[in-house]
């Protein structure tokens, strides 16, 4: 096992690590994404699915995914703070004159900022959501899964917040997921082209997948 | 095309030291041929420098042909300045305008630590190709050139990544100041060739931690580095060095 950890301490290694924890927390994205998509088939249709997955034997299995999954992001969180801050370190002295490169993307080079708003959404998201659905104090008042989320949509606040936070998901992933491929030593001729415009195409249907719901609960929705 | 003469404001780092604090100093430089090189209208400066008895500006060169990569700098915030494909002797003045004001500072990078005005010690760079960047061979007369073959596609992308003069603009331009696209080079170039194989799984984990140890920062794939290389090595070569590294710790034996 030694040479197996050893492996995450090299920066190429480090690098290894980010990209398998990210590809793996799109891959929840997209489930994720799916599962929400309950919400335009109504009331009835999104409750069933979270009991589904919730108060059916599933619950054991989704139980430790759930805890994969906070693995997957706090390894991606802990290896990008390690890693920025190893590259702060690397240059102590800081040009004069900061000329941008026209090749390099404002994507790839914000990561960490991106990442940062994205972690304080992550944050106000699992209290309003996670945290509600099994604790919150409006579920002795009947209110259902489904009612909480459309209650939270309805703030303006929130729905902003939401909105913009995609935005910042949707430039994390414009960068994150074709250079996850290059970290993975993929750059090819023939596929490097189609994966950097499929990492478009993802990070473009996953940030306004999501983002289409505050939209819609905040701007559509007539009620019931 | 005719030559003209350009007056320019030079903003200069000046650094007596590797320990000194360094400061920017403005210098006029009058009459300057566009048909001068760069380094050319440094040296005219530095005459004048030294005419009235002032330090002359340190600052590294040797061949002027492009192919030692001493001559390292930045120029306005872009290494090797604004031209692509060259390194610093080879950038000409006509590029400049009359009256331009131009900032030159030293490459900056922990590792690159200023040894005086704008020349840098990138003794970190021999450090990493001392730790693999070699092939055993024996002593003696040369080999015959044609008795291992190579494949064609394979010998140009060596000769390619081979092409890496050292100047360490990929270092300079990284946001990171990492070597990778430096390292990826020299790891591929012997990589892709048979007389490389027989160290071929230490090479590059050796390079790698030795890259590391010297306090390079880590790739993130913004690309910056193949944008300023003076030789336009690719990052094709950062993907070949990542898989070269798998290789070598997920499936051989070999142990750094």
């Amino acid at each position: 096992m030694g040479w197996f950890l050893k492996t995450f301490n090299y920066s190429v290694g480090k690098k290894l690590l980010m990209a398998l924890t990210g590809f793996f927390l799109i891959l929840f994205l997209c489930i994720h994404l799916f599962g929400n998509s309950f919400l335009y088939l109504g009331r009835d249709a999104f409750n069933n699915y979270v009991h589904f997955l919730n108060e059916t034997d599933l619950v054991y299995i989704i139980r430790v995914i759930e805890i994969i999954l906070v693995l997957g992001f706090a390894f991606h969180i802990w290896d990008g703070i390690r890693l920025w801050w190893q590259n702060r370190k690397a240059r102590p002295v800081k040009y004069f004159v900061k000329t941008v490169d026209p090749k390099s993307t404002w994507t790839s080079r914000n990561m960490i900022y991106s990442a940062l708003i994205i972690f304080v959404f992550l944050i106000i998201h699992l209290r309003n959501f996670w945290y509600e659905f099994k604790y919150g104090s409006i579920k002795e008042t009947g209110a259902t899964d489904y009612d909480i989320v459309v209650k939270t949509f309805q703030d303006p606040v929130y729905m902003i917040f939401y909105v913009v936070a995609m935005v910042f998901l949707f430039l994390h992933l414009h960068h994150g997921f074709q250079s996850a491929f290059q970290t993975l030593g993929i750059n090819h001729k023939k596929y490097t082209p189609f994966i950097v415009w499929f990492g478009r195409v993802i990070a473009f249907v996953l940030s306004a997948g999501f983002a289409s719901f505050p939209i819609y609960f905040f701007f559509f929705y007539g009620g019931n | 095309m005719s030559s003209k003469k350009l007056n320019l404001t030079l903003k200069v780092w000046r650094q007596a030291g590797p320990n000194e604090k360094g400061e920017f100093k403005t210098y006029y430089a009058n009459n300057i041929s566009t048909e001068a090189s760069f380094l050319e209208m440094l040296d005219i400066v530095n005459e004048e420098l030294e005419a009235r008895g002032e330090d002359p500006i340190a600052y590294e060169h040797d061949c002027r042909e492009g192919i030692c990569g001493t001559c390292g700098m930045v120029i306005n915030g872009r290494p090797h300045g604004p031209l692509q494909g060259i390194t610093t002797c080879q950038l000409h003045m006509r590029h400049f305008k009359d009256g331009d004001v131009i900032y030159i500072e030293p490459f900056r990078a922990k590792a690159f630590p200023v040894i005086k005005d704008l020349v840098v010690d990138r003794s970190a760079f021999d450090k990493i190709i001392q730790a693999g960047g070699f092939i055993s061979v024996n002593t003696g007369s040369a080999p015959e050139a044609n008795s291992i073959p190579v494949k064609k596609e394979n010998a140009e992308l060596a000769m390619d990544a081979a092409a890496c003069i050292g100047c360490g603009a990929c270092v300079a331009a990284c946001p990171n100041a990492s070597a990778m696209l430096f390292v990826s080079a020299k790891v591929s170039h012997l990589a892709l060739l048979p007389q490389g194989l027989p160290e071929r799984e230490i090479r590059v984990q050796k390079m790698v931690a030795k890259m590391d140890e010297l306090g390079f920062g880590n790739c993130s794939n913004v690309g910056a580095c193949e944008a300023e290389c003076p030789k336009e090595i690719k990052i094709t070569n950062i993907a070949r060095l990542n898989r070269e590294f798998y290789r070598a710790r997920f499936l051989s034996n070999v142990e750094e």
